[in-house]
């Protein structure tokens, strides 16, 4: 963070937001890429009646813990695509050098990131919950986890993305060393639903995974600058 | 990065030179070695042989011998890792990304060799091989994490760039630990699950228990022996074109 005397505050609050009006361009122009996370999370539930049984009764049973195992999956796919194009065309190198502090440049990346993948698959949560015959209960607890959890799981697998993204073939790798860290994510995300569906308060869970999400942006934004900064300088 | 006061005192950069850790563990390795063949042998004769048998388990609990120090270490031998890779990433040494190196498959090792032979035990003490107890499953997590650490070392081409890679990830997990701990605790309480409970015998007659730390001293003499030999090894790979390794290759040869 160099120089932070000749650049004045207004200028990286301005780089902040240019950052995020690009980033949300460069998403609503790529629209079919926005749609993929989505369309992978309607498929994936349309295999477990397939695969387990079309039986509502045990379809319910499932629901929670599937539903956001799925999120979850759908989040991890997409967290690759989060630096590498950027990466590609030099444009990461550009915000490496740039006078602004990186950590704020990657907190705007990642806003962006959960804004095109955790709330549209949050949006279409309920549409899942229908499929998969989730009992009215879990309805609202699986939004709200959603929306918190899917947020939490952006600021993780951005630093599994900022330290993959210069490798070649870096997806597979990518969810093999993110997935431990969402596991806590996984836990309270999906019990906080079930609690619901037991005719418990979900609270508890929900105040768990807004604390997970506030640790997460405390860390990530600087693990992810300096992955970044590995990665690309070595 | 010129520092005008040393912040650490010199002994910290002798160590943190490969060829002063080389000749410095030279002369290591012979105790450590001796030391951990006495306590290993002696322990498990112990263990296996003089400790009675358990009330309920027979002679099936003996695993512990193997099974908590093993257990031990992997937990152990995750901060071993992370706090090489953090001195590495702060002061920019060279050494500690290879001990950082040199934890890593240590660690998954013996992170594998407490989840068989939990395993092993479980078969003949709870009827399965299996079950998902909150210990067994963060064991199996921080195998996970190891393993994202060692796949992700081996992904770079870049010795350098891969160990600081490796040393991020590392310090994330060492954050992660305690949370994923705690959050895998608390749903197994959540489900539990109508198996038996971990019968962690509460209060170990000392007859069990002497062998036991016996067999702990051992494994950690073994396990800094192990780290000690490997970190060499990467010293020698890594400055293989160096004078004093082409010196040291050639006086050993004649």
């Amino acid at each position: 963070m160099s120089a932070p005397d000749v650049v004045p505050t207004l200028a990286t609050g301005r780089a902040f937001r240019a950052l995020l009006a690009r980033d949300l361009t460069l998403a609503f122009r790529h629209r079919g890429e926005m749609a993929n996370p989505l369309i992978f999370f309607v498929m994936v539930a349309t295999l477990i009646p397939l695969g387990v049984t079309p039986e509502s009764r045990q379809l319910a049973v499932l629901a929670p813990g599937v539903i956001w195992v799925m999120a979850l999956l759908a989040s991890l796919l997409s967290a690759e695509s989060l630096f590498l194009a950027d990466y590609r065309d030099g444009t990461l190198e550009q915000l490496v050098l740039s006078p602004q502090p990186l950590w704020l440049m990657v907190l705007a990346k990642i806003t962006v990131h959960w804004l095109v993948t955790g709330l549209p698959l949050t949006l279409l949560s309920p549409l899942l919950g229908i499929m998969l015959s989730l009992p009215a209960a879990g309805f609202g607890p699986l939004m709200v986890s959603l929306a918190l959890g899917t947020a939490a799981l952006s600021m993780i697998g951005a630093i599994g993305a900022a330290l993959t993204v210069a490798i070649s073939r870096g997806g597979l790798l990518l969810s093999l060393i993110v997935m431990p860290l969402y596991m806590p994510v996984l836990i309270f995300g999906a019990s906080a639903v079930q609690l619901a569906v037991d005719g418990m308060s979900p609270a508890g869970n929900l105040a768990v995974l807004g604390a997970l999400l506030a640790f997460s942006c405390l860390l990530s934004p600087f693990a992810t600058a300096g992955a970044l900064r590995v990665s690309l300088h070595g | 990065m010129a520092r005008t006061r040393p912040i650490m005192p010199a002994w910290f950069h002798r160590l943190g030179s490969p060829k002063g850790f080389y000749s410095m563990t030279t002369p290591w390795l012979p105790w450590l070695a001796a030391a951990s063949l006495v306590l290993l042998i002696g322990g498990a004769v112990w263990g296996l042989g003089f400790a009675p048998a358990d009330a309920k388990q027979g002679n099936s609990f003996r695993i512990i011998y193997i099974h908590v120090p093993s257990a031990f270490l992997a937990l152990a031998g995750y901060y071993v890792m992370a706090v090489a890779g953090a001195i590495g990433l702060i002061w920019r040494m060279k050494l500690s990304f290879m001990a950082m190196k040199a934890a890593a498959p240590l660690g998954a090792a013996l992170t594998l060799i407490s989840l068989v032979t939990g395993a092993l035990w479980g078969k003949p003490t709870w009827g399965t091989y299996w079950v998902w107890d909150a210990r067994i499953t963060s064991m199996l997590v921080l195998f996970f994490l190891y393993l994202g650490v060692i796949a992700l070392h081996y992904a770079y081409t870049n010795g350098e760039a891969a160990g600081k890679a490796a040393a991020v990830l590392a310090l994330v997990g060492t954050a992660n630990i305690p949370i994923i701990y705690k959050s895998v605790d608390w749903w197994y309480t959540l489900h539990q699950p109508a198996t038996i409970k971990l019968t962690e015998a509460p209060s170990m007659h000392p007859s069990m228990f002497q062998p036991l730390l016996v067999m702990i001293a051992g494994f950690y003499c073994l396990y800094a022996l192990v780290l000690i030999l490997n970190i060499r090894a990467e010293i020698l790979h890594r400055e293989r074109s160096s004078h004093w390794v082409v010196e040291l290759a050639r006086r050993g040869r004649s």
